[in-house]
């Protein structure tokens, strides 16, 4: 055992004493400061959760649970999921033709990560990621395999749980649509137009041709 | 005990004229207490002095490198996070940074300055969680622990109000961050940055003083400086011992350069070096939290051309590290032009540093062994992958 | 041969000083009153004495149980247990429900009869060891007059028992965990003893009961007569606690168990009662060796102030036992634990040497006061008791000076 030449003298076992304490120290302000405490009582009292924090994702609808669904099937979630918890199936209409919404949408909760990567790359502004985190369940096939009834949820209710998210989102669509609206009566009136253009030229045609019978 | 550091590092695996049928083949882990995860040791014991240590892994196999392989880039962020998982924004940062380079991403001033924030708190998360972690396997209750983790909490509050997350945190992107940072939060993190100073004072208190502890950790797991550079070690282990390397001063990489800190270096190299490093580095981490704070402009978060979907780094080859709290943290990528890595691969430091473990263990106590572990501070997501 | 010291004075019937004996007064007059022989109603007397103890001290390991969590938790600035029963005050029920229901597995390597016997034999000397306490001015459940022999005696069986559950076991950690326990306890048994014997130097008698007998009045009025404010006493008293937290496999010196290192030591490969059974012999230990050390340092049932006296003696005792036992958790709270080697060179260079010293200390404090030298007793015993201080201090702090760092900074 090394020794050395002291420079300062203390009693044997200060560090003992030092580190009592300390420990006593935070044993008597356990009883009267809250911040000293470690731990809440759970169910009756909860650690409050961060507007931003997210966890499992929901599909967002407007006005209507099935018709609203703003999903439009693409699967960009589906390819870019780390884990690949997604599962999409587009709905068709009895010809084949796509009807551009999910017939099937499935999320495994058990294999989700949480990661909100789904959230990051949608470009429909349709699925986000959800606040809610006590989702156990007793049923281990059925309960945490989410469908579309479980994952959808209104517009209201992202309003409620990121208001600056969900109204930026709604400012964006609603321009969007007016953007659309807009587009849409131009081409219709320029269909309109064009409508008129061609009866025109046909009546002139016609006028042409009657006076060429004639 | 070894407290000679002349001592040759590599005893002989059986001690001369032991005797095989006088030996204990213990087999530590991988349901032991203080294994830090399942992790395995097959330790042969005379007595109590250790004779043999062969480390045994990959409980905790996950495939992560030929995952990544088969995914996106950006799918691979999350995996990151659960590599170490006490300090997951330093992986975003180390993996964001070699995507960066492969694809040559700039990276706006404002999300430079936010990962190192965010490096330099997971540095004061690891290294706090590790106070905890390495009395309880000296044997203390638990109280230093619970002390550590009422902090760590509160860093972690941070990060879910950033990133929405408290461990997983998924927050780098290739050029930036996720999001921008949430109002008050700077505010936030500077009131934490000003109470941290007080708890380590206590922490110091309670922990360094204690004779106990200096009975215990001093002269115990020291290898020769030449062996630890041989063996890769990297971070507060190699430090302790006296090697002045730290990428972050040695390859400076975002913008540390900006910063006055300071890299402190222990000597001999024993675990209360270990202990008494990582002390000194958190509260350099709280210096350069603090000019980070004072500094931190406005701006972009994340560079506008940088795409999420569909990215397609061009033909190529980085490697990119950082300095982990728990040593260099490296991403090596090679990218064939296609959605997907070609090739990916972690340089994870505990893996590394965990290689010279029966080096340390030899001719101690078993006691030893368990504190020499928990001063290497591996976490076995890393280790495994 | 009188080995049972006649019980001396009788107090009213009415006193509180009673309490604890009614069962005991009750039974032995309904026997009396029926009729029955002498030798049985002596004998149901001590049963019911002797079921007093028991009752007593597996309540109070119930309830040190709970307090010991709930003190752990605020130490670390949690709660602790709080669901069963208001403020968690039926956690020790639970706790107890479960261990009864839970499945008893024996290693297929293990001596099935040895194992079942070992954590039936660390309760039982413990318990006896508990008999020979006086816990109040009436109340020693066992009066013997070798009590002290009698419980050292007993309660070295405990490492026994400790040994017999790490071999039987069958297995690695608990055979090096029972290795721990034989030579931490068997190296820690000598100081405790040693620095105990002093006291009967002083006293001159083994029966615990003189001994707090002896302790009673006053110095000017107001210094109480413990043992524990003498030099020698107040040397021998710190070295007697150190000894009993070794003694008690409490942290810092709880090897055998060593949960960080070898898993729980000699009890890993129990489950079930057995388990509970190794708690609870652990917390009857405790108990008993605090109350030895209460009985010879401080005073027993002695009262800590003049005109105190109106309450019970059995509080005094029981107030003091629980300050004793919130200094063990207090220290289990904070301290990590030595390592084997540390231990044993602490008990064999620093503890036995330092007991011895407190013999000759004792005996001088003795010979001079009995002839009338306080004065001289004092300037003679302190510095012969400072002199290994003073070495301590000054090996303490040249290791100290060794063992501290300086660190250089990088730029």
């Amino acid at each position: 055992m090394k020794t050395g030449k002291p420079t300062r003298w203390v009693l044997p076992g200060l560090g003992l004493f030092q580190g009592l304490a300390v420990t006593g120290k935070n044993m008597v302000q356990s009883f009267y400061k809250k911040e000293r405490m470690t731990t809440v009582q759970y169910p009756e009292e909860r650690a409050p959760i961060s507007p931003n924090f997210r966890n499992f994702p929901f599909l967002v609808y407007d006005k209507d649970p099935k018709a609203g669904l703003r999903c439009t099937a693409c699967s960009i979630c589906e390819k870019e999921c780390p884990p690949q918890c997604i599962y999409i199936v587009l709905d068709r209409d009895e010809n084949g033709k796509s009807l551009k919404r999910p017939k099937v949408f499935d999320i495994d909760l058990s294999v989700c990560m949480n990661c909100g990567i789904c959230s990051e790359v949608c470009p429909f502004d349709s699925i986000y990621m959800d606040g809610e985190y006590e989702l156990s369940t007793d049923d281990r096939f059925g309960g945490l395999l989410f469908g579309l009834d479980r994952l959808s949820k209104s517009a209201e209710y992202h309003m409620k749980l990121r208001p600056e998210q969900a109204s930026e989102v709604m400012a964006r669509r609603k321009a969007d649509e007016e953007k659309k609206a807009a587009a849409a009566a131009a081409k219709l009136a320029k269909a309109k137009a064009d409508a008129e253009a061609k009866k025109a030229e046909a009546e002139a045609k016609a006028a042409e041709g009657k006076g060429e019978d004639a | 005990m070894i407290s000679d550091s002349s001592m040759p590092y590599s005893a002989p695996t059986l001690a001369p004229g032991a005797d095989d049928d006088q030996l204990l083949h213990v087999s530590l882990g991988p349901q032991h207490p203080s294994t830090h995860g399942v992790f395995r040791m097959n330790v042969v014991l005379d007595g109590e002095t250790v004779v043999s240590l062969k480390p045994v892994f990959g409980y905790l196999h996950r495939n992560h490198e030929k995952i990544a392989e088969g995914v996106t880039y950006l799918s691979s962020m999350p995996y990151t996070d659960r590599l170490d998982y006490i300090c997951p924004l330093s992986n975003n940062w180390a993996y964001a940074h070699a995507v960066e380079k492969l694809a040559g991403i700039e990276v706006p001033e404002r999300a430079e300055y936010m990962r190192v924030i965010l490096a330099e708190l997971t540095r004061l998360i690891n290294h706090t969680a590790f106070m905890g972690f390495i009395l309880g396997d000296m044997g203390a209750w638990g109280s230093a622990l619970m002390y550590a983790f009422r902090e760590r909490e509160l860093i972690l509050d941070l990060f879910e109000d950033l990133t929405g997350a408290r461990m997983m945190a998924n927050f780098m992107r290739f050029g930036g961050c996720r999001n921008d940072l949430p109002a008050g939060w700077a505010e936030k993190c500077s009131v934490l940055v000003d109470d941290y100073g007080p708890f380590l004072d206590e922490m110091e208190k309670f922990l360094v003083g204690n004779e106990i502890l200096l009975a215990r950790c001093q002269d115990v797991g020291q290898l020769p400086k030449e062996t630890l550079i041989n063996g890769g070690i990297t971070g507060p282990m190699l430090r302790a011992a006296g090697v002045n390397y730290d990428i972050r001063k040695a390859e400076p990489y975002g913008i540390y350069e900006r910063f006055s800190f300071r890299i402190p270096l222990g000597d001999k190299g024993d675990c209360y070096d270990r202990i008494m490093i990582r002390f000194l580095e958190m509260r350099e981490s709280l210096k350069i939290l603090r000019q980070a704070l004072d500094q931190l402009p406005e701006g972009e978060y994340v560079n506008p051309k940088a795409k999420i979907r569909g990215f397609k780094p061009p033909v190529g080859e980085a490697y990119a590290r950082i300095e982990g709290p728990k040593g260099e943290l490296g991403f090596h990528l090679i990218s064939d032009g296609t959605v997907n890595p070609y090739r990916y691969r972690v340089r994870p430091p505990s893996f590394i540093n965990l290689t010279l473990l029966e080096d340390m263990c030899l001719g101690l106590d078993l006691a030893d062994v368990v504190i020499i572990l928990g001063s290497i501070d591996i976490v076995l997501g890393e280790v495994d992958r | 041969m009188n080995l049972f010291a006649a019980i001396s004075t009788e107090p009213a019937l009415w006193s509180p000083e009673w309490l604890p004996r009614l069962p005991q007064r009750l039974v032995e007059m309904l026997l009396g009153f029926l009729g029955a022989p002498e030798w049985l109603v002596s004998i149901a007397g001590f049963l019911v004495a002797a079921g007093t103890v028991v009752g007593v001290f597996l309540g109070g390991f119930a309830l040190l149980s709970l307090i010991e969590r709930k003190t752990l938790a605020r130490i670390q600035n949690r709660i602790g247990p709080n669901r069963a029963g208001w403020f968690g005050i039926l956690q020790p029920v639970a706790d107890g429900i479960k261990m009864l229901t839970k499945e008893d597995i024996v290693p297929a390597k293990a001596e099935k009869f040895l194992h079942l016997l070992a954590p039936i034999l660390i309760v039982v000397p413990a318990i006896l060891a508990l008999g020979v306490i006086p816990y109040g001015r009436e109340w020693t459940p066992v009066s013997l007059e070798l009590g002290l022999l009698f419980f050292f005696a007993v309660g070295s069986l405990t490492e026994l028992s400790v040994f017999i559950a790490g071999w039987a076991s069958g297995s690695k950690f608990p055979m090096l965990g029972a290795m721990r326990a034989i030579s931490q306890m068997v190296s820690y048994e000598l100081p405790l003893i040693i620095s105990a014997l002093g006291v009967v130097m002083v006293s001159g008698t083994l029966s615990l009961p003189l001994i707090v007998e002896q302790q009673g009045g006053f110095h000017l009025g107001f210094i109480p007569a413990w043992n524990l404010f003498t030099p020698w006493g107040f040397f021998a008293g710190i070295l007697f606690f150190i000894c009993s937290i070794a003694e008690a496999n409490r942290c810092p010196f709880d090897l055998p168990e060593g949960e960080s290192e070898i898993v729980a030591g000699h009890m890993t490969e129990y489950s079930g009662f057995k388990y509970a059974l190794f708690f609870m012999g652990e917390y009857l230990g405790l108990f008993a060796i605090s109350a030895l050390g209460i009985t010879l340092f401080l005073g027993g049932w002695q009262a800590p102030l003049p005109g105190l006296g109106f309450l019970p003696s059995w509080i005094w005792f029981f107030g003091k036992l629980a300050i004793v036992i919130f200094m063990f958790l207090w220290i289990r709270g904070t301290y990590p634990r030595v390592r084997i080697d540390q231990l044993m060179r602490f008990a064999w260079l620093c503890m036995i040497p330092m007991a011895l010293l407190t013999l000759p200390a004792a005996g001088i404090w003795t010979i001079l006061n009995r002839d009338g030298h306080g004065f001289l007793a004092w300037a003679i015993t302190v510095p012969l008791l400072l002199i290994p201080c003073v070495i301590v201090t000054v090996i303490f702090n040249r290791r100290l000076a060794s063992a501290n760092r300086t660190y250089r900074f990088a730029e």
